[in-house]
């Protein structure tokens, strides 16, 4: 490997170790790199060079001290900008934080640190991760590396595309409805929503509370064991926290999935999949049956309901979280004679068209008269899809289907047809209702050339069998082909 | 046509947690303005609340002292409406599964003991304070708002009565009441000048022997008990003369102006209150299983009802036995001070007259004065060996809440100590009568009058400290 | 299933001051996507308890102890408008 850029999170670590490179080096490897992609990409919104250089040189003195907090030490990282961080802007690509600096750090973030991660920069987003394209950030959409003109799903698309076209070493994102894993599968690369509880959401910007997890976008399986590892476990600010023990997900890593039994989901495969989506995860699926595992079809029947219910819970629970953005305490304020009328025109003027939408949804949702036909009913639907893959994980370890049911769409193909963009979704979001983990393997690429993603999905906790069948589907797809961008080259 | 006074009171009471609600900032009201905040009670994008345990327990506390059932299983939901002084525009509150429900409290008033029903006791977070300003503000002439968020996420029991009260009066009895039973377990300092209490009341009037109820009104803004009663009176009266016309009561919220002594109607809203509650996702659960709620329960301490009856079987009088009973401070110090021998009315007398009228005079709480048990008691036995006048007795007192030490050495300081002893006035007396030979012909004369000019003489001889009854005593001596 | 949105009375709600041609487009929009999620009603789930949390747990709380504040001026600087120690803000109507 000839640029320091590409290199993944364990060779890296190795060589830091071993002293062929300092963390300064790497990260002057990452901004050469950013340095020629962002112009197209617009994978950032905030780069810290400042920040970034003095972790950087803090990790180089721990390695010289042999002081090695662990696997991300020197590791450049890039963050979604919903995830706080003290000092830096912070906006959820909405002009209502647009200049905002948190006076605090999140949890996950405040791990990094202590992991001597390099924190390299903000990531762009869906506003207020409502999107699976990118292109409803107020500040300019993110742009696909294998395909400029093609979106990088969302809405953690500027974190997928950071790490596809190597302007950072990993990222971080996060998932409501599938916003790591639709843009890792569009980009190419590894995205993990955890089990809901695993990684603690302090100091994540709350889009729907009981559906949002924090989760990484890799390069490879491994690496993404790594980045959980160092912000995942219990943290009693999170009243949500998972209290037990972090799951061993390392190792299993090379045990392969001979009697395993993989479950193919009748209600994601299939019907509404581009064909060459399907092809590429059939194919996964047999390499899987050829390597020793079972395979065998089973059902979700309620699954079928799973986008209606979610579009009345995410933006149900949006609807309230996004009610403290109003003018008064930070963050844009715009002009009215009374509180009531500042706060009417700086939320009016202040969230883009979705975020506007799903809020006027979620009000309705929950508004007397209505509670109970569309948001009571969502919550009772949702424990009907919960039941479904309890009954499915009876018969199999874990369930697999597409990430998405297509590759990476055309910048502004969906952006006028709101349902057209959530059917994106679909194969997703049942895991985020459930709260059980799921992953995206790069798996293939389409006639265009563009990378395919296969869910791997498992019950809660099951992240140690779920990585175990992701590393084996790695190995066998043998993924090595490249963004575009992803190359230090002045084009 | 004669009306029936329906009335049911909604109560807040501000706990004594060292922590807030959902985060580690101090309850502390004194604190500089925003100064007790943090990323969660400031609403910070990307916060998270987490459960205060001893604010469950004391919401349990009250509860079983009010006789509800504790809910099993009772969730936290937000209630949402917009308003700048709450930093989520939702408040963390309890909704449709409270902690506690299904209770009573017996409120006793003039001897009429009625058994008021308690819907619910639910937790919920305070706000923060806004502060309104006049014109010549600094946005033009338009006048504007402070907001100070110290205050915004204490933890807060909303209390709701039945609408089982029948009168202003016996609404004021209620709330007394509750207040002494907050008092007594010790979860809030109850103060209803400063807010640590508040209350609203819904009012309606029906017509006797009706079982339905009309239209009630809710009236906010009583910051005392002889505010709410005289705000009850005046709605009652007001619903009255509206119904006696044929007029209809219109349901709305009238605010209490204390100065004017009327409620007035509040600027009624374009759309009805929508609150969208739903459960907290960032919250889980409480349940609350036996042993937990036996645990605390058996901690309850002795509640006023229990007090009060324990007073009375020993003769002391019911306002005295009140006071003792609902305000723990004065009940620790009635205790400690009859423990130590003193007797328990003039123990209750002084602290319902004399040591209130000087606390209220000097805006002094009890525990803030330096009245204590022991210093009560050696007072009474002051009083009782004739060391002290009961006007001297006074003097001592307002020393004594004033702090400037015990009784003893208040008396010595300011000479207040009688003599009472025969030998020390004997040669007094003996000089008074030598200087007065006409008053002493006079009382050998038989002339019980002149008693009274002579006791004066000794009294000034003395500078005022003899004993009055050991002077008389040896007089009559003379006299016979 | 159709859906009818009084949109105007949800965006005041909401506290999102929309101009009339917003207020339609957001008001189609809103209604197709609910017609959608409407079809949560289809499905039988009589006797079916609500799910708010994806993973059951109970009586998560804190210790009683006090934490660090933030600094009063790192918050105020962030405030969009301030008079000394205190947030400033246009008028409040009465309630
Ligand atoms: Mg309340
Ligand atoms: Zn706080």
């Amino acid at each position: 490997m000839s640029d320091l850029a590409d290199l993944s999170v364990g060779g890296a670590a190795a060589g830091l170790r071993a002293g062929e490179f300092t963390a300064v080096e790497l990260l002057e490897a990452v901004h050469r790199r950013a340095a020629v992609t962002e112009a197209e990409l617009h994978a950032y919104l905030t780069i810290d060079r400042d920040g970034a250089a003095r972790a950087a040189v803090a990790a180089d003195s721990a390695l010289r001290a042999a002081d090695d907090p662990g696997p991300l030490l020197g590791i450049p990282v890039a963050l979604k900008d919903n995830m706080v961080t003290r000092g830096v802007e912070t906006t959820c690509s909405s002009k209502i934080l647009s200049g905002y600096r948190p006076p605090y750090d999140g949890t996950a973030v405040s791990r990094l640190r202590a992991g001597g991660a390099v924190i390299f920069g903000k990531t762009n987003l869906d506003e207020f991760a409502m999107g699976s394209s990118t292109e409803n950030s107020a500040y300019g959409p993110t742009r696909n590396p294998w395909d400029p003109e093609r979106v990088p799903g969302g809405s953690s698309g500027g974190s997928a595309a950071a790490v596809a076209a190597g302007s950072a070493m990993i990222a971080y994102g996060s998932d409501t409805g599938g916003s790591i894993r639709q843009p890792a599968a569009l980009c190419g690369i590894v995205g993990v929503k955890p089990t809901y509880g695993l990684v603690s959401r302090y100091g994540l910007i709350a889009f729907a509370s009981s559906l949002d997890q924090i989760g990484p976008l890799t390069r490879t399986v491994e690496d993404a064991v790594a980045a959980l590892e160092v912000v995942g476990g219990h943290d009693p600010a999170d009243s949500t926290s998972y209290p037990g023990s972090f799951p061993d997900m390392r190792s299993g890593l090379e045990a392969g999935v001979s009697g395993l039994r993989i479950g193919v989901v009748a209600e994601l495969n299939g019907a509404g999949i581009d064909p060459a989506v399907q092809a590429a995860v059939d194919e996964t699926v047999a390499g899987l049956e050829r390597a020793g595992a079972t395979v065998v079809p089973v059902s979700l029947p309620s699954v079928a309901y799973a986008l209606s219910a979610y579009y009345l819970i995410a933006p149900a629970e949006c609807s309230a979280n996004l009610a403290r953005f109003d003018g008064v305490r930070y963050g844009l304020r715009r002009h009215g004679e009374t509180v009531e009328e500042m706060m009417s025109t700086t939320r009016g003027e202040g969230f883009g068209p979705e975020v506007t939408r799903r809020i006027l949804l979620g009000t309705y949702a929950l508004s007397a008269g209505y509670y109970d036909a569309f948001y009571g009913q969502a919550q009772r639907v949702r424990t009907l899809i919960i039941q479904d893959f309890a009954d499915a994980y009876e018969q199999a370890d874990v369930l697999v289907s597409p990430t998405s049911p297509t590759t990476a769409f055309p910048l502004g193909a969906r952006t006028e047809d709101p349902l057209s963009m959530y059917l994106s979704d679909v194969c997703t979001i049942p895991s985020n209702m459930s709260g059980d983990p799921a992953i995206s393997v790069p798996v293939g690429v389409d006639e265009n050339g563009l990378p395919v993603g296969f869910q791997i999905m498992a019950p809660a906790l099951g992240e140690p069998v779920m990585m175990r069948v992701a590393a084996e589907v790695e190995r066998q797809a043998g993924f090595t082909a490249r963004a575009r961008l992803a190359t230090s080259e002045v084009g | 046509m004669t009306w029936e006074t329906v009335i049911g009171i909604e109560t807040h009471v501000e706990l004594t947690t060292a922590s807030k609600m959902f985060c580690g900032c101090p309850v502390d009201f004194g604190a500089p303005p925003n100064t007790n905040v943090c990323p969660v009670c400031l609403g910070l994008p990307g916060a998270l609340p987490v459960v205060n345990g001893r604010a469950v327990e004391y919401a349990m506390t009250i509860g079983l002292a009010l006789n509800c059932s504790i809910a099993p299983h009772s969730v936290f939901a937000r209630k949402n409406y917009f308003y700048p002084d709450m930093p989520k525009n939702y408040q963390i509150s309890q909704y449709d599964e409270p902690l506690c429900v299904a209770g009573h409290l017996d409120v006793d008033t003039d001897g009429e003991v009625a058994r008021i029903g308690i819907t619910r006791v639910h937790m919920e977070e305070d706000t923060g304070k806004s502060t309104h300003v006049g014109d010549g503000g600094r946005i033009q002439a338009a006048s504007h708002s402070l907001l100070d968020f110290n205050r915004a996420g204490v933890p807060l029991m909303e209390i709701v009565s039945e609408p089982d009260l029948r009168s202003p009066e016996q609404a004021r009895a209620f709330v007394a009441e509750l207040r002494g039973v907050i008092l007594r377990l010790g979860v809030s300092d109850a103060k209803l000048e400063e807010g640590s209490m508040r209350f609203d009341a819904n009012v309606s009037l029906r017509p006797s022997g009706s079982t339905e109820f009309g239209t009630k009104v809710e009236v906010k803004n009583m910051n005392s008990l002889r505010s709410l009663q005289r705000a009850l009176e005046h709605e009652v009266e007001r619903q009255q003369a509206l119904l006696d016309a044929g007029e209809p009561v219109v349901q709305e919220t009238r605010h209490w102006n204390e100065d004017a002594g009327t409620t007035s109607g509040m600027r009624s809203k374009e759309e009805a209150f929508d609150y969208r509650y739903f459960p907290e996702p960032d919250l889980v659960p409480v349940e609350v299983d036996d042993a937990w709620r036996e645990r605390v329960a058996g901690a309850l301490p002795e509640l006023p009802a229990q007090a009060r009856a324990r007073y009375a079987s020993a003769g002391l009088d019911p306002v005295a036995a009140d006071l003792v009973s609902r305000d723990p401070a004065a009940g620790t110090i009635f205790e400690e001070a009859t423990a130590a021998g003193a007797d328990a009315q003039t123990v209750a007398n002084w602290l319902t007259g004399e040591v209130t009228a000087l606390l209220r005079r000097q805006d002094l709480s009890l525990e803030q004065s330096g009245v204590t048990g022991a210093g009560l008691a050696e007072l009474a036995e002051m009083v009782d060996d004739g060391r002290l006048s009961a006007s001297a007795a006074k003097e001592v007192l307002a020393g004594v809440v004033a702090g400037e030490g015990n009784p003893e050495s208040i008396a010595a300081e300011r000479d207040l100590i009688q003599v009472s002893d025969v030998s020390a006035l004997e040669p007094v007396v003996e000089e008074v009568l030598a200087a007065n030979p006409d008053a002493v012909a006079k009382l050998h004369e038989g002339d019980g009058k002149v008693i009274g000019f002579l006791i004066g003489q000794v009294m000034r001889a003395t500078g005022g400290k003899a004993d009055p009854a050991a002077v008389t005593a040896i007089l009559r001596g003379k006299s016979a | 299933m159709p859906v009818e949105i009084d949109i105007a009375k949800v965006a005041r709600l909401a506290r999102l001051s929309l101009t009339d041609e917003q207020l339609e487009r957001y008001r189609v929009q809103c209604e197709v996507v609910l017609e959608h999620a409407a079809r949560v009603q289809a499905l039988p789930t009589e006797g079916v308890a609500p799910t708010s949390h994806p993973l059951p747990r109970t009586n998560v709380f804190r210790e009683d102890e006090v934490a660090e504040c933030l600094d009063r001026e790192e918050v105020l600087a962030a405030a969009p408008d301030r008079d000394g120690d205190y947030f400033l803000v246009p008028r409040i109507l009465d309630e």
